[in-house]
């Protein structure tokens, strides 16, 4: 692809999508270390590019060549078709937020102070810089109280979004982040990871997201860039893709031993057909229900709001709602993916899913044969609309 | 209890508050010698101790000539200087601005080079300038240790400017000096208790700066 560059100063023109491309970049040490290693890549906005792989595979030094904290040994770097090494580095890092492991927080500065930063840069007056930094600490779910505090007050996830929000201050087109969550504990970092796609669901930026966490690539990439150690490309695709068809034997590895169960989190449980026929609503005749079922057929039984209580056989049941065999978690239809369904078949004590809807209403049950059917045919129907079906699961889970 | 008898009645004797003998007089000289050295040193110390902290460049040859110039016997500078420029301030200035360029150099040097690289990796990459990055992300943080250097430094220059008297110019070592001519044990007693006090006044007066000049944040992250 040719890119013809737009001189400096000029303005993007229209339809032009916002672009990093990578072309051909390596970085080699004076020691003869190569840690990267004529990689391309396109990296388009409104998108997440995750940059994944083992240590020392270059996946750091690959986003520090963006803004130039690195400087490759050869290749070209261009945003919108431009040279970077054509503009004042530091104009460049300040159209390009940066996210780095620990936040990085200035601790002399308050909470407010800190995302005001590259605002007051840009030359913003203290007080348009501080409104800025009011409203980002809302997008990026902070409580306004926090803002006088300084950051030893905050805990570390806190810390992180604050890291976040003052690497959007000035609105840059593009987010660079370097291992963001990785210092946070696993609840803590699935908040932030869902914070930062609700976020990027309006914002729209180009992301550029360096992980050594697969999962966590999965989870928010749109597209995952798997290096190998030596700082080659080994795969550039969409996760479901990666999931399901692994280049080479580095990147199954890499994938581990369970990339089919976790594949299935970019199918829907839209198109799974529930069996209501197990459900006995409290009130109603049980012993109608025992002599319609085969013997020994658990059903489950759910409150006056159609909610969940709990597993029984009906024939011996008292009816007291305290004996009854907990129905443990559900899965909500079209919200979920296979995998959670899958999952609630698997930890539930008859075998059955219970499928909710968004209210906690149960619609039905599921076996664990039904949804192997279904998996099957998601994978058959998948080729043609994978991009837009996987994209729809992961904005919702 | 000799010592406080003697210090009581030195500092009780009226003839002691007033004149160009009087301890006004000599706390005022003592002191602008305290302030002349200082300014030197701090003006020779800090930018070098900031740079080569910034740029983590230099730091075995400021080790090198920090342990050089510790070695030199400040008395034994001052005859030197004497003998080679004669009476005067100048004598006085050269051996107390090399006691206290060390400490502040080094101490400086090695506040800015432990700072948290977090931040300074931020600030780099959102495009902050380098002169910026020194004085808004790096001092800051480091303010506590160079305020410490700088505190050390001034308690070593009070304690030593008594020797300012040996080439005939005031401060309060004139009465320990005087003192010992005239084995006037009051006046040697109260010539240290000055010294002492105004080695405790250097010490509130760092603590005052402390409280003033460094962010809540960092001081009371230092506390936890």
């Amino acid at each position: 692809m040719h890119v013809i560059a737009p001189r400096a100063g000029k303005a993007v023109p229209e339809g032009f999508r916002r672009l990093i491309a990578i072309e051909d970049v390596s970085k080699r040490y004076a020691d003869g270390t190569v840690a990267v290693d004529r990689l391309s890549l396109q990296i388009p906005d409104h998108s997440i590019t995750v940059l994944v792989g083992p240590s020392g595979c270059g996946k750091t030094t690959t986003l520090r060549m963006i803004n130039r904290m690195i400087e490759p040994s050869g290749g070209t770097i261009r945003v919108d078709g431009q040279d970077i090494r054509d503009r004042p580095v530091n104009t460049l890092r300040r159209s390009m937020g940066y996210v780095i492991q620990n936040a990085g927080l200035f601790q002399h500065r308050t909470i407010l102070d800190n995302i005001a930063t590259v605002p007051r840069l840009l030359g913003w007056s203290k007080q348009r810089a501080r409104e800025r930094a009011a409203d980002l600490m809302e997008r990026v779910g902070l409580d306004p109280a926090m803002a006088r505090r300084y950051p030893y007050q905050l805990s570390g996830g806190q810390q992180q979004r604050v890291g976040v929000a003052r690497a959007l201050a000035a609105d840059p087109p593009i987010l660079l982040m370097d291992e963001p969550f990785s210092a946070v504990d696993p609840v803590v970092r699935r908040g932030l990871q869902e914070e930062l796609l609700r976020i990027q669901s309006e914002l729209g930026k180009a992301i550029v997201f360096v992980t050594h966490d697969m999962d966590e690539a999965i989870t928010i990439g749109d597209r995952i860039a798997v290096l190998r150690t030596g700082g080659r490309l080994a795969q550039f695709a969409a996760p479901d893709e990666i999931l399901s068809a692994p280049a080479d034997p580095f990147v199954e590895e890499f994938l581990g031993s369970d990339r089919g169960i976790r594949g299935l989190s970019f199918l829907s449980t839209r198109d799974l057909e529930l069996d209501s026929s197990l459900l006995l609503p409290l009130g109603s005749d049980r012993r109608e229900t025992a002599e319609r079922l085969p013997e020994g057929t658990s059903v489950l039984v759910t409150d006056t709001d159609g909610k969940p209580l709990g597993w029984t056989e009906p024939d011996d049941w008292d009816g007291d709602t305290k004996t009854l065999e907990p129905a443990g978690p559900s899965f909500e239809v079209g919200r979920d993916s296979l995998r959670v369904a899958l999952d609630r078949a698997v930890l539930s004590p008859t075998g059955l899913a219970v499928g909710v809807d968004s209210s906690g209403k149960v619609l039905g049950v599921v076996g664990q044969e039904r949804i192997a059917a279904a998996i099957r045919a998601a994978r058959r129907g998948r080729k043609a609309d994978a991009p837009q079906d996987a994209a729809a699961v992961k904005a919702g889970r | 209890m000799n010592v406080l008898n003697f210090m009581q009645s030195f500092f009780n004797d009226g003839s002691h508050w007033h004149g160009y003998d009087g301890i006004p007089q000599r706390v005022w000289e003592h002191l602008q010698y305290t302030a002349g050295a200082l300014g030197i040193a701090a003006a020779i110390g800090l930018p070098v101790g900031l740079v080569t902290g910034h740029t983590g460049r230099g730091g075995d040859v400021l080790a090198f000539l920090s342990a050089g110039a510790r070695a030199l016997p400040t008395f034994g500078l001052l005859v030197l200087m004497f003998v080679w420029l004669g009476l005067g301030i100048v004598p006085v200035m050269i051996p107390l601005v090399v006691l206290a360029i060390p400490p502040i150099l080094i101490t400086t040097y090695e506040a800015i080079r432990t700072v948290d690289p977090s931040p300074v990796d931020a600030a780099r990459g959102m495009g902050m300038p380098e002169a910026r990055i020194l004085f808004q992300v790096e001092v800051p943080a480091a303010l506590p240790l160079i305020l410490s250097g700088l505190r050390s430094a001034t308690i070593q220059i009070v304690s030593t400017a008594t020797i300012a008297a040996y080439v005939s110019l005031g401060g309060v070592g004139r009465y320990i000096l005087d003192g010992l001519y005239q084995h006037n044990y009051e006046k040697v007693a109260g010539g240290a208790a000055l010294t002492a006090l105004l080695a405790l006044l250097v010490l509130v007066l760092f603590w005052a700066v402390g409280r003033v000049a460094v962010s809540p944040g960092v001081r009371r992250r230092r506390a936890a």
